[in-house]
Parts: C-alpha cells; sequence; structure tokens
C-alpha cells in the first residue's frame, strides 16, 4: 500500500486533533477526506505527509515508518499541496516549478541535471501550463496558479499527491478543470490522491473512496454510493439531504442544517 | 489575462530575460572597478594611474608604493569584504525570514558586538581584541536568539525576529547606560566602533576576517536555492524535503559569520546589509540564486563607494555615517520606484 494510516492519534503540543485513526491508501486510488470544519481533515493530512509527528501511531509509506525516513526521502515519494501557498514574488512559472526537484538535489546544486529538467517539462505539459512558463506566479489567475503548484508537486515524481482544499478560492470552471487534471493523472499516471475537499458532491463525483471525519475521528470509509446517505450526512455534517442519482453518479441535495438555527426577531416586536 | 506591451507591464510579467542579468552584472562590475580604481588614486595624495601602476609593481617612489600597498590597498579590499558580507548577510536573512526589514543586525548581532565593544572600550579590557570582541559577542547573542527562539523541534520566524528585537533592546539599553557613564575619550573611542568606519584599517583586519568572510561567502552563495525553497512557506518548503530547522540553523550560522567578520573589521555599518537587497532583486528579480552573487557585489560596490566618499572630504567621516545618511533616503527611493514598477 503506498500509504497507511495505523491507530494514528495526533494535533499540536499535547492537544490531540485526530484519534485512533486507521485509514489505507490503495494503489492507484483517489481518498478524499471529508468533515465538518475543525474535524480534522487538515491535521490529518498534515500528519500523513510527515510536517506534523504523531503522538500515537504510525504512518507508513510503502511499508516504511513515514518519520524513519528522512525528509527528502519521503519528498521523493510524496507531495504536498499545502491549502494556502505563499506567493513567490519575482519567481516564473518555470523557476517555480523547478524547486519541485529539490529533494533530487543536493542541497548545494543549483541548477537541474538532464532528468530533473525532463520532469520539469512533463509537470508542465500534464499541466497545460507549458505556453507561460516565463510568466511571473504572481500575474497568474487563481486557476493558472493552482495549476502551476500543482505542475510543482509534480515535478517531484511523487507515487502519492495529497492536496489539502485545491478548489478553495476557484470559481466552478475551474474547480472542474483542476480535478479533470487530478482525475487524469490518477488513471494514466497511477499517481494516489488523496484529497482534503468541502464539497461533497464534487468529491463523490471523483473521488473512488470518502472518508468522512467527525470530531476528529474516522467515522466512516468507503465508495460515494454507499457513503451518501441520509443518514451518514446528519451524522457526519450535520445536515438534512436528499440523495439524487444523477448520471454522474450520487449528489446531494441539502435541505436544511440540523441543529435549529435561533428564530429570527418578528419586526413586530423590535 | 491580456498582454500589452508597454515596457514596464512587459518588466511585471516577464522575469528578467539573460540579457537584462548580463547587463546587469557587468554594469556592476565597472561599477565596482571604477570604485576601486578611484579609491586607489584619489586621497590626500593624489596618484596618477601610471603611478599607482607602478607602486603596484613596487617601483617608482617609496612614498607612493607606501601608500598604496599599506594604506589604500589594505583599506579598499577592508571595504570590499565588509560590503560584500553586509550584502550577503542581509540578503540570506531578508530571504530565510521572509522578510524584507530583516538586515544582518536583526537577530542581535549589533547589540552583541556593541555591548562587548562599549564593555571592553569602558573598562580598559584588552583593548587590541576589541575586533574579536566585537566578533565574539555577535555570534553569542544570535546563539542566544536562536535558543530562545526553538521550541520542541520547531524555530519559528517569528520567535526569531521577536527573540533578535529583545536582546536588541536589551544590550542596547546596557551599553547606553555604559555609554552615559563613561569618560569622553572612551566614549569617543566606543563611538566610533558603534558607528562603524574604516579608518586605519589595514593588512591585519583584512587578513583575520577576510578568509573566514569568504568561505562564509561560498557557502551562502550556494544555499540560494534552499532559501527559494523557504520563500514558498513552511508547508511547502517542508513538503520539498527541507528540515526547516536545519536549513534556519545553517543560512542563520552563515548570515552571522559574514555579519560578525564584517563587524569585526569596521565596527557597526548600518544600512548596507537593509537597502542591497532590495536593491538587488529590483535589478534581478528574487531568485536567489541571482539575489546572493549580486548582493555580495552590490555589497561590496556600495560599501566602497561610500569609504571613498568618506574620505575624500575636507574631514575624513566615519563610513556608517555616510551610509546611514544615504541610506535612508535610498530606502525611500527604492520604495517609491517598487511602487512605480509593481502598480500598486
Amino acid at each position: 500500500m503506498p500509504l497507511d494510516v495505523q491507530r494514528l492519534t495526533g494535533g499540536y503540543g499535547d492537544r490531540a486533533i485526530i484519534e485512533a485513526i486507521d485509514l489505507t491508501l490503495r494503489h492507484g486510488e483517489w481518498l478524499s477526506l471529508l468533515g465538518a470544519n475543525g474535524s480534522g481533515k487538515s491535521t490529518l493530512l498534515r500528519l500523513m505527509s510527515r510536517i506534523l509527528k504523531p503522538q500515537v501511531g504510525t504512518v507508513l509509506l510503502d511499508g516504511r515508518d513515514i518519520h524513519q525516513l528522512s525528509p527528502t526521502a519521503v519528498a521523493k515519494r510524496l507531495a504536498l499541496l499545502p491549502q494556502q501557498q505563499i506567493l513567490p514574488e519575482g519567481l516564473t512559472v518555470d523557476q517555480l516549478v523547478s524547486l519541485g526537484r529539490s529533494p533530487h538535489q543536493p542541497w548545494w546544486q543549483w541548477d537541474l541535471d538532464a532528468v530533473g529538467r525532463e520532469q520539469v517539462e512533463k509537470a508542465l505539459y500534464w499541466t497545460e501550463i507549458e505556453h507561460y512558463r516565463d510568466r511571473l506566479v504572481t500575474t497568474l489567475s487563481g486557476g493558472e496558479r493552482q495549476r502551476a503548484f500543482l505542475a510543482l508537486a509534480l515535478a517531484q515524481d511523487p507515487k502519492v499527491l495529497l492536496l489539502d482544499e485545491p478548489t478553495t478560492f476557484l470559481d466552478l470552471n475551474y474547480q472542474l478543470q483542476l480535478l479533470q487534471l487530478l482525475k487524469r493523472l490518477n488513471q494514466e499516471r497511477q499517481l494516489s490522491i488523496i484529497t482534503v475537499l468541502h464539497d461533497i458532491n464534487l468529491a463523490a463525483r471523483y473521488s473512488d473512496r470518502l472518508a468522512l471525519l467527525r470530531q476528529g475521528k474516522l467515522w466512516a470509509v468507503g465508495p460515494p454510493l454507499e457513503m451518501l446517505q441520509p443518514q451518514i450526512l446528519a451524522d457526519v455534517f450535520e445536515i438534512q439531504a436528499v440523495i439524487i442519482e444523477t448520471p454522474i453518479g450520487p449528489q446531494i441535495c441539502p435541505l436544511s442544517a440540523s441543529t435549529a438555527a435561533p428564530p429570527i426577531p418578528s419586526t413586530a416586536s423590535m | 489575462m491580456t498582454i500589452t506591451t508597454g515596457s514596464s507591464q512587459f518588466l511585471q510579467l516577464y522575469s528578467c530575460s539573460r540579457w537584462r542579468i548580463i547587463w546587469a552584472a557587468s554594469l556592476l562590475l565597472l561599477g565596482l572597478s571604477g570604485i576601486v580604481f578611484l579609491s586607489l588614486t584619489k586621497g590626500s595624495v593624489a596618484l596618477t594611474s601610471e603611478e599607482i601602476m607602478a607602486a603596484a609593481l613596487r617601483q617608482g617612489s617609496d612614498v607612493n608604493q607606501t601608500i598604496f600597498w599599506d594604506l589604500r590597498l589594505p583599506r579598499v579590499l577592508a571595504a570590499l569584504i565588509v560590503g560584500a558580507a553586509l550584502g550577503l548577510s542581509g540578503a540570506l536573512l531578508q530571504g530565510m525570514l521572509r522578510n524584507g526589514l530583516a538586515s544582518p543586525f536583526l537577530l542581535g548581532i549589533s547589540a552583541g558586538a556593541g555591548l562587548m565593544v562599549v564593555l571592553m572600550v569602558g573598562l580598559n579590557l584588552l583593548q587590541v581584541w576589541v575586533p574579536f570582541g566585537a566578533w565574539l559577542g555577535a555570534v553569542m547573542t544570535t546563539l542566544l536568539v536562536y535558543m530562545l527562539a526553538r521550541t520542541g523541534t520547531t524555530l519559528s520566524i517569528e520567535r526569531l525576529i521577536l527573540g533578535g528585537v529583545a536582546f536588541s533592546s536589551l544590550f542596547g539599553a546596557i551599553q547606553s547606560l555604559l555609554l552615559l557613564n563613561s569618560p569622553d575619550g572612551q566614549f569617543q573611542a566606543a563611538l566610533n566602533w558603534l558607528i562603524g568606519s574604516l579608518n586605519g584599517r589595514g593588512w591585519a583586519e583584512v587578513t583575520i576576517a577576510g578568509p573566514s568572510v569568504l568561505v562564509a561567502a561560498i557557502v551562502g552563495c550556494l544555499l540560494a536555492r534552499q532559501v527559494n525553497v523557504l520563500c514558498l512557506g513552511d508547508d511547502l518548503a517542508m513538503g520539498l524535503g527541507t528540515s526547516l530547522v536545519r536549513s534556519r540553523c545553517l543560512i542563520g550560522a552563515v548570515a552571522t559569520l559574514l555579519a560578525a567578520g564584517a563587524v569585526s573589521i569596521a565596527g557597526l555599518v548600518g544600512f548596507v546589509g537593509l537597502i542591497v537587497p532590495h536593491g538587488v532583486r529590483l535589478l534581478v528579480g528574487t531568485d536567489y540564486r541571482l539575489v546572493l552573487p549580486f548582493s555580495t557585489l552590490a555589497g561590496a560596490f556600495v560599501l566602497a563607494g561610500a569609504d571613498l566618499l568618506a574620505r575624500l572630504g575636507p574631514v575624513e567621516l566615519p563610513v556608517g555615517g555616510v551610509t546611514a545618511i544615504l541610506g535612508a533616503p535610498m530606502f525611500i527611493w527604492l520604495l517609491y520606484r517598487r511602487r512605480v514598477l509593481g502598480g500598486q
């Protein structure tokens, strides 16, 4: 298995945000982490990418404990795209994507070797941004920018790609473009993917399996068809929803929040 | 997005072309040679280029040879070393801390070195060792700041900056109190250090601090890609296999050794380390593979130029005074240029 999470508990300082999670990412699979705000999705992703150290449990990357491996050894197999990126002022797309080769280069090496150059070219090609390789990253639109950062991650030549809310701040067109691109990489290049997504419908449409988190615990995991059930949605997201069968699979239509909203004061009493 | 063809917009959209970089490098090297030439020829005794050539070959009058070999050459070398060290140190720290306000003195270097100098001068202790004392004060204070900033397995930028500010205030206050209570002569001597001056610097300073600065400068420039990765933010840098603690310690150590070397030669020359990297970024963009070597060259150029100005007037000024007086308006101008170019 590319990534295997065993009895994982972790968080910030002594505080545990997620507790006792067991989760396996299969080869060539796209798994989406879903859950309400504060359910621990991003923390789990940070634990899986070696940014945070677990309090209990292990994360196995290709069968080896991620914390027994060096940071560069992990970065050669696993790439992470954090939710928010700092825009590097003055760097071109090509320069940005080239930084993705960092784990493959010794610290003092400035320039790409032939293999590195080839991988950067591939990453630019896959993400279809070859034509603006010389543009400054700061001048790109939101969607183009996200592709450039995706290309950076692909330049690492990873087997596993972790993305934290990659579609936030993108309009619907760019959201679909990005997810279709990821699907292609997932299917054609056998890239195993884990995404944190807020949009349940998009997650259900593109992922092979959904992992639902509630208050730091893994509530349920399985294919979209099994996960999109009114009761599960009520438990995890505290919403009332109906499930609609569509040509692209099951989709949800939220009806109301389960937790009763405070009553609206009537105009007469004001 | 439309791409307009106006020259400034073109500059905004596209990074610096190869030609622009070659042009900038040639101009800088030319300027540097010019400043070195002027520094060797100008002074209370003006020498012609023929006289300089003769003196360099140990020919001509003894006075000219002494002026060249014992006075001007070591001084101009000292200026180049100090300027290069401050420029590179500032660029490394601005990149590592992702903060344009960072200067080589941000991590407490100036306060530590200053306090040591004031203590040694004030207490009349081992005055010959003042350069080494300044170096030691600078390095020890940065170590303290790093120890304070380190929490568990992390080393945050914010804590580094705040630690630097805290130690600078503390040591600065002690230094001021000591200065207030010291006799006039010692006050003057200490002040000369605190402002920064190259007056009377000779081969001793150059040969002691020069090699360490040279080694640190080579290592510093090789760290360029690391700095580029750190500029992407903590999470992404870690995702790219960077150990934040290790790279921040390494870059900080190199920057400190550079700044401490500069301080041990010339005292606390301000503004060069702050402004030079800003000017360089305006010239060649923000790829640190260019910013670091260019900052080294530009720092050397600026300080050699400032020192030339400092000693050409009727009264010789401390070079630190010149960099401070010219530096602040320069910084304001750079900010203005940046706004014009950035269109913001």
